[in-house]
């Protein structure tokens, strides 16, 4: 069995409604990955440069970003070449498995969150404004909730305006307190104040919000260290996980975003959101691989529960699927 | 990263060029392939830049560019002309309806900014052209979002209508229009709830409230760092409801901004307004010109002349030449020149619009943190006129006096005095070259 034809079985094994959601999500301008490839298999019979050239702009259509589109191609040239493909509809098993490859490199099971067993867990969310954070960390403290964690929500971001309002709406729809002050006080204090009520009311998981802010604002990003910092200095070994929150419409820039957050707060992991629409995030691909940051989980949805774990395999059967038909022209 | 601008790219593919005497057609085809890549990295949409080429090349293998003695500028010339012309010319007007008030639908994706720009254009609504705007809070989805709108309305001193969250928008902006009649607003402003463009009820309930209130103006809010999508959200949102202008947000950021070009390319409709910061009067007018160098990473000069014309006296900048030209610049000169700067802006959006910034070494990755200034200017304003005549005589007691009176450590007044004096040196090499050269050095700003 192809490489393909296992992946095509792997999804369709999947019992619940995650995958449903996520193929939902992935694919509301439908068309399967294997239409997309098998239109341009049909288009070309050989594999030869314009083949190439097409699967080049399928990718770069997806924000995958221009080096790695090319490193991505020039691979797969070799590798046509090595096992002698002439025909290509034997090239898409191929296609498959370097994306994988190129995101995966050494290690596997990307996606798990450093949860800490009977023990306070704190996770920062980061990004730029607009992103979804908050929304993210309502649906977060839902998904925690669900398995049966104690949970708290720290209203971090004390700056834009209705922002704390907004996180409290999220903790009253998933039952979970939230630690707050007044609008403008210094968010490193809403973090002091949320971890010692985390702690003396033993709370599994406290997840922190932040202001929006792009990364270029150097005094915004000092002011993240700053709270990150006083996060370390409370919990020792926190935060467990730093996520940045990436809109999956945004193109070239988030590459920047993931570089200058990570190098303020230490990134483990990107909550890639908003892939319920058209647009598909390819950068993270890049990201990966140049930044070594792996996507966690996916936003597909505004409803408490549109949050799923991350799954290589079928974001990038999604990264095919719905793109513009006539890439020709 | 291989974010360099297009000059820079073109500028290694005349190297290879240079010396054969004459501009092939291949030539001009390389040259191409680095507008291509330039203005992919800036996420203009692929099909947007395949016609685009396809334009520029016509006109470069049209002799236009394979004649020039400076092939590579004259492409550059020739991709900043189309790119300008492509994105329209300057068109900051809003609609005013024959009988007020004015309605104005602010439409887009989740987390564009609608709600933050709404409160942006009643306010340069008000200030700039007198006028008395009424907020309409229609977003009923978002937890929180009325409130937010409430808040910037506080802020700005603006009255927010609302019915809450349990009403429809239909309704919401019908009712809001009749209050904006009985209250004499002029301009209704009304804030939608962010959006997919595939969301076929959502944009159902928008085609609705457009029914029913007849809008002046449709704007479609984008976030300035969107990639490839943009084309298929512009599109859409446009299709649907015929957008009648686009205001790009977050251009504050270190993006390119390629998605204007894309945008501008599908719906047609001008590019009104940027967004450039959070606060309520970061909204400026579209300067096509000036978003093609953006794009093509080419800095943009002529937003820091303007800036620099606005706000540095032209008298003080000649008189201060002269000094520096001597080096007879004193502290005093420096602070004066510092606070002109300031004046124009925060400097690390300066630095941005000058041209090659992004090359030189140690420029493109250094951040000016305004607040260092600040503490540059309480160094010196805490010292003595006679020390800020006459550096030379700041010994070890002074500079802990001067630490002291500006509340900052003895280090940074250090640094502060070596710094002054590395500047006064470079300023007499400079003089020396400008005698020896042919130019007649322009004024320079010593810190950059």
């Amino acid at each position: 069995m192809g490489f393909f034809d296992k992946l095509k079985e792997k999804l369709t094994k999947q019992t619940d409604t995650v995958t449903e959601k996520f193929k939902d999500g992935l694919t509301k301008t439908r068309q399967s990955f294997a239409g997309k490839v098998n239109d341009l298999v049909a288009r070309y019979r050989k594999v030869d440069e314009d083949f190439f050239e097409e699967l080049e702009e399928i990718l770069i259509q997806a924000d995958v970003g221009f080096d790695t589109v090319l490193e991505l191609v020039d691979e797969l040239k070799m590798e046509v070449k090595k096992r002698k493909i002439q025909d290509s509809s034997e090239v898409k098993e191929v296609i498959m498995e370097k994306l994988v490859d190129i995101y995966e490199g050494e290690s596997d099971d990307l996606s798990q969150l450093n949860v800490q067993e009977n023990d306070l867990t704190v996770i920062l969310f980061v990004g730029v404004n607009g992103v979804g954070k908050t929304t993210t960390i309502g649906k977060l403290a839902y998904k925690f909730k669900q398995e049966g964690k104690k949970v708290m929500l720290a209203a971090g971001d004390t700056f834009r305006a209705g922002a704390i309002e907004q996180l409290e709406v999220w903790g009253d729809r998933a039952g979970v307190e939230v630690i707050k002050q007044s609008e403008g006080s210094d968010p490193a204090a809403v973090m002091f104040d949320a971890l010692q009520a985390a702690r003396s009311r033993n709370v599994d998981v406290l997840l922190c919000d932040t202001a929006g802010r792009l990364q270029n604002k150097v005094n915004l990003m000092k002011e993240l260290e700053k709270v990150k910092r006083v996060i370390e200095r409370e919990v020792p070994g926190a935060p467990h996980e730093v996520l940045l929150v990436l809109d999956a419409t945004t193109g070239q820039n988030a590459m920047i975003q993931a570089k200058q957050f990570k190098e303020a707060t230490d990134v483990t992991g990107i909550v890639l959101t908003k892939l319920d629409g058209t647009a598909k995030g390819g950068i993270v691909i890049a990201i990966r691989k140049e930044l070594n940051i792996p996507v966690k989980f996916v936003g597909l949805g505004e409803k408490m529960d549109d949050l799923q774990e991350f799954n290589l395999e079928q974001y990038v059967y999604g990264l095919f699927a719905g793109l513009n038909e006539e890439a020709e022209g | 990263m291989a974010f360099e601008g297009l000059a820079d790219r073109l500028q290694s593919t005349m190297q290879k060029i240079r010396g054969k005497g004459k501009v092939t057609e291949s030539d001009v085809k390389e040259m191409m392939r680095e507008v291509r890549l330039a203005l992919l990295y800036a996420d203009v949409n692929l099909k947007v830049v395949k016609s685009f080429i396809k334009k520029v090349s016509e006109r470069a293998v049209g002799q236009e560019v394979m004649k020039s003695l400076t092939p590579g500028q004259q492409v550059i010339k020739v991709v900043k002309e189309e790119l300008t012309e492509l994105m329209g010319g300057e068109q900051s007007k809003i609609a005013v309806a024959s009988k007020p008030p004015t309605v104005i639908m602010m439409v887009g994706l989740q987390g564009a900014g609608k709600t933050t720009t709404t409160g942006k254009l009643a306010n340069l609504l008000r200030k700039k052209y007198n006028r008395k705007p009424l907020l309409v809070a229609a977003d009923i989805y978002r937890p929180a979002a009325i409130n937010q709108l409430q808040t910037l309305g506080k802020q700005i001193d603006m009255p927010v209508f609302s019915l809450g969250d349990k009403v429809s928008p239909v309704e919401i902006a019908t009712k809001a229009i009749e209050q904006a009649k009985a209250d004499h607003h002029d301009y209704v402003l009304i804030d939608t709830a962010g959006r997919l463009h595939i969301d076929e009820n959502l944009m159902d309930e928008l085609k609705s409230v457009k029914e029913n209130v007849k809008p002046d103006e449709i704007f479609l809010v984008v976030d300035a760092m969107t990639g490839q999508d943009a084309v298929n959200v512009a599109d859409s949102f446009n299709e649907q409801l015929g957008i009648t202008g686009v205001v790009l947000t977050k251009l504050d950021g270190d993006t390119r901004g390629g998605a204007a070009l894309s945008i501008r390319a599908v719906t047609n409709q001008p590019i009104k307004f940027i967004g450039l910061g959070e606060k309520m009067d970061a909204l400026e007018t579209f300067h096509p010109e000036r978003m093609a160098s953006r794009i093509l990473g080419m800095g943009d000069v002529l937003t820091l002349i303007e800036k620099a014309q606005a706000n540095v006296d032209e008298e003080k900048a000649r008189e201060l030449e002269k000094k520096m030209r001597t080096s007879s610049i004193t502290l005093d000169d420096f602070l004066e020149q510092l606070s002109q700067v300031k004046n124009m802006g925060p400097l690390d959006e300066l630095l941005k619009m000058m041209p090659g910034a992004n090359k030189m070494k140690g420029l493109n990755n250094l951040q000016i943190d305004d607040k260092q200034i600040a503490h540059v200017e309480a160094i010196i304003k805490s010292m003595t006129k006679k020390e800020k005549e006459d550096p030379d005589i700041i010994n070890a007691s002074r500079r802990r006096r001067i630490a002291k009176g500006s509340g900052r450590p003895v280090q940074e007044v250090n640094r502060l005095l070596k710094q002054f004096e590395e500047m006064k040196k470079m300023m007499k090499q400079m003089t020396n070259m400008q005698k020896k050269g042919k130019k007649k050095g322009g004024f320079k700003l010593p810190f950059m």
